[in-house]
């Protein structure tokens, strides 16, 4: 029983480290400047909680193989070295891994998020509202128009209750619902909601924050390829919450420059 | 540590005294566990419920709408009743049973065995305990059958979608109410049961029972009564805060300006985060305090059935109290992305990292002691083994977990639900086993079917890692956890792999029929239990099985050893109890 035992546990580990090996299943290719630290620091985990994992089930099963029965006339023995080599053992081999993990994973958020934006990114207004994203460009004066709570309006399809009769800032934004971004051009984000709690996830960008109600939030990124990818929200924020989801378009300058015009043709 | 514990209360006289209003320990151990087994059957039907949505959103559920015919018109589940039914199944298995079953159930039965107790030091408390617990139960319950359903909010009920009432959907309202008075009620009921734990530990002692003799699940009940102590008392005034912003006006949680279905919130100062930082402060501990008993009752299992100590009972007890410490100082991990601030994420970060060096020596500590072992194979140790290889598994996704550049990819994925799926959750779960077929003759007088119990064990071991491991796979493709359905693009080649997890989650599920059937047939019908069936040392053995009201009948109690006297030439094998005065040649005692 415990030899078959040991065989199931070994079986198991096997099996399931296969799909991470022949990586099966992975996250959507990167098109971003940041993400591949992002990536580096992945791949770096995966190899040192891999070999835990394996080391780890090896050495249960092994020992579970070898030390089971009651074998007459054999004493029972104690580990080599006792505790205090495992001790040892686990504070400065886990200790050096997470020192180093700890160590490259500073570097990669420091560089995402304690490095301003350049004085050049483009910025850009997301509003998350159940279950919808929407889109804000500052139109020509570079300024948004400030937001009334009072007279959003999804009826009205004011989403982000501007006045344009009266704030001047308000009169040139271009609101969309899909987003598009130049190639290759820093973007400055601006992260408001309007309810609850949602999040802007884009795995292609490398790209996880939460909306905060009451809490305005900025990241900046920069897209590297052109094509289409999906923006999702992975915080619930009701019934709507698996649908929740926008698209952004990474374009050429002169394809960006042509959508803005036609995006603000719809205003 | 008194000479011997004072009796609180003479034999129970009336019946309901004796079986449902009772002062004893055990009964109140036994009403836990029964609780719990309640709990887990409602949560584990709810997650057969998801798992089938999750696989064929549009089939029809046989009977589902007399569940809820809103909630399933025609049988087949809406988005909303699926959130509804994910979060009672979340709340139902973390409070009622995860909570309940390792720490109040075997706690309360074995506790003040172990410390040589004739009861609890507040017997009254201790039956409040339960039955304080029990009202939470209901009310919980209740929440299917009022207004429009249970909240959809999440176990974590993050604000200010619980906190501004109906509008933010169905459940939102009523639901979000009744769960918060129940989680307020559930807390009150811990608190009474850490009261009686914590006291009976350093006060109710009997002679020679010094603190290192006490048995390792001893160790881990304090350890676990301790955090309870200090993280059930943040969670309960969180809820009645939360239920202030539903029915007295107040905005808490609620900040200035807004606008759900177009109209313009009253509500303005509060603070969304401020919900996760109290949440959360209660939330990490509570997954130590779901796992730390059964790394108590594991040990125990495993020196009973190694035939040998383990290497080092102290550094698992100190192992065990950095976990309890450090779970205070890494909950922020829960926050790398929700918009605090992003310092605070690298603070968070390094202790998190840190937590896995106590984690590791746990366990380095029992595969070490493996190491020369008489391994005997049971239904017990076979759980106890799968809980460390469980453990590990889900140990190693702790390293991806801690670092904010990481859950950058996989924050609120799959990957999450498998980390605390096999911490938390399953390896939980192979503890309360592994304690059920070792104490089940203590507690019910009789010995549970051997034969399938080891059947129950092999399906379910199999079973729960093919359920589990391929979450991980789905969280790194990027699959978001908490979504009813899977309309977005990149999400479509997994859903091969969620019909996968569905069929076996089934399977799983009806194999704990074999251990309900055992359970109830070996209560009633199975072979009547010696007092010492394992050959174990500690002072539960030392009484009948199962024991009576008074625990020793009114022996007092002297122990000469600690627990771990195994491999040693006893005079009635190899081993010798707790409260033996013989001599050991040779053998290190603790003193």
């Amino acid at each position: 029983m415990a030899k078959v035992f040991a065989v199931t546990i070994l079986l198991i580990t096997i099996a399931s480290a296969i799909p991470i090996f022949m990586n099966t299943w992975h996250p959507v290719p990167d098109v971003s400047a940041h993400g591949q630290a992002i990536d580096d620091q992945m791949s770096e985990t995966m190899w040192e909680a891999g070999i835990s994992f394996l080391a780890s089930q090896i050495i249960l099963a092994w020992f579970i193989w070898r030390f089971s029965g009651s074998r007459p006339g054999e004493k029972t023995r104690t580990f080599p070295g006792g505790a205090k080599g495992l001790v040892i053992a686990a504070i400065v081999l886990v200790g050096i891994e997470v020192f180093a993990l700890g160590i490259f994973g500073v570097k990669a958020w420091a560089e995402l998020y304690f490095t301003p934006p350049g004085p050049g990114a483009m910025p850009i207004q997301v509003q998350a509202g159940q279950f919808a994203f929407y889109f804000r460009y500052p139109g020509p004066d570079g300024s948004f128009g400030p937001i009334h709570p009072d007279k959003i309006s999804e009826a009205n399809q004011n989403f982000y209750g501007l006045d344009q009769d009266n704030d001047a800032d308000s009169k040139d934004d271009i609101v969309a619902a899909e987003m598009a971004v130049p190639v290759n051009r820093e973007i400055r984000l601006l992260m408001h909601s309007k309810d609850v709690s949602h999040s802007f996830y884009v795995p292609a960008l490398r790209i996880h924050q939460d909306f905060v109600p009451g809490l305005d939030l900025q990241i900046h990124f920069t897209a590297t390829k052109v094509g289409r990818y999906e923006i999702v929200c992975s915080q619930l924020c009701g019934l709507g919450h698996y649908n929740m989801k926008a698209y952004i378009s990474v374009l050429s300058p002169e394809d960006f420059d042509a959508w803005l015009k036609k995006q603000a043709a719809f205003q | 540590m008194s000479a011997h514990a004072a009796v609180h209360h003479g034999p129970p006289t009336s019946f309901i005294r004796k079986h449902i209003f009772s002062l004893d320990h055990k009964v109140i151990g036994k009403q836990y566990y029964g609780l719990a087994l309640a709990a887990v059957i409602i949560g584990m039907v709810l997650s057969w419920l998801m798992r089938i949505h999750l696989g064929w959103t549009n089939a029809a559920i046989p009977g589902l709408h007399l569940l809820s015919r809103n909630g399933a018109p025609g049988d087949v589940m809406t988005p909303e009743y699926y959130l509804q039914l994910m979060t009672m199944h979340a709340t139902f298995m973390v409070f009622f049973v995860l909570t309940t079953a390792p720490f109040a159930a075997f706690g309360n039965f074995f506790l003040p065995l172990h410390t040589g107790a004739e009861d609890m030091p507040f017997p009254h408390f201790n039956m409040m305990s339960f039955w304080t617990t029990f009202v939470a139960f209901c009310v919980m319950v209740s929440s299917f059958f009022v207004g429009d359903g249970p909240t959809l909010g999440g176990w974590t009920q993050y604000a200010p979608l619980s906190a501004v009432g109906s509008v933010a959907g169905p459940g939102q309202g009523s639901g979000v109410v009744i769960w918060a008075i129940s989680i307020a009620i559930f807390c009150v009921g811990q608190l009474f049961g850490a009261l009686n734990f914590i006291p009976n530990v350093l006060d109710l002692r009997c002679k020679g029972m010094s603190m290192w003799r006490l048995p390792m699940s001893t160790w881990a009940w304090f350890i676990t009564s301790c955090m309870g102590l200090t993280s059930f008392s943040v969670l309960m005034p969180a809820c009645i805060l939360l239920i202030l912003d539903h029915v007295a006006g107040t905005s808490f949680f609620i900040p200035s300006n807004l606008v759900l279905n177009d109209q313009l919130q009253p509500h303005s100062g509060g603070s969304t985060l401020l919900w996760q930082h109290l949440f959360w402060f209660f939330g990490h501990p509570e997954v130590y305090i779901a796992i730390v008993p059964g790394m108590g009752i594991v040990t125990q299992v495993l020196v009973t059935n190694m035939r040998k100590p383990m290497l080092s009972h102290r550094t698992l007890v100190y192992s065990m109290g950095a976990l309890a410490v450090l779970s205070y100082m890494v909950y922020g991990h829960h926050m790398f992305v929700s918009g605090m601030n992003p310092a605070a994420s690298l603070y968070f970060s390094f202790p998190t990292l840190l937590i896995t060096i106590p984690s590791t020596i746990i366990v380095l500590i029992w595969l070490g002691s493996l190491y020369g072992a008489k391994l005997r194979i049971n239904s017990a140790s076979l759980f106890a083994l799968g809980f460390i290889s469980l453990f590990i598994t889900g140990g190693v996704s702790g390293f991806f977990l801690a670092q904010p550049t990481i859950q950058i990819m996989l924050h609120a994925t799959y990957f999450v639900v498998a980390h605390f799926h096999f911490t938390m959750a399953i390896a939980a779960i192979f503890g309360i086993f592994s304690g059920t077929y070792f104490w089940f003759p203590k507690m019910w007088g009789r010995m549970m079917n051997e034969t399938l119990g080891r059947i129950h064990f092999w399906l379910t071991f199999i079973g729960v890692y093919a359920i589990f491991m391929p979450f991980h796979y789905l969280g790194l493709a990027g699959n978001v956890r908490r979504y009813q359905a899977f309309v977005v693009d990149y999400m479509q080649p997994l859903i091969g792999v969620h019909k996968f997890i569905t069929v076996a989650a089934i399977f799983t599920g009806l194999v704990q029929l074999i251990f309900l059937y055992n359970f109830f047939y070996s209560k009633y019908r199975g072979e009547p239990a010696p007092d010492n069936p394992w050959q174990a040392t500690s002072l539960e053995w030392s009484t009948t099985s199962p024991p009576p009201w008074d625990n020793f009948g009114g022996r007092q109690l002297v122990v000469y050893h600690d627990p771990y006297q195994y491999g040693v030439d006893g005079a009635h094998g190899d081993y010798v109890m707790q409260d033996s005065p013989e001599q050991i040649k040779g053998a290190v005692d603790e003193p």
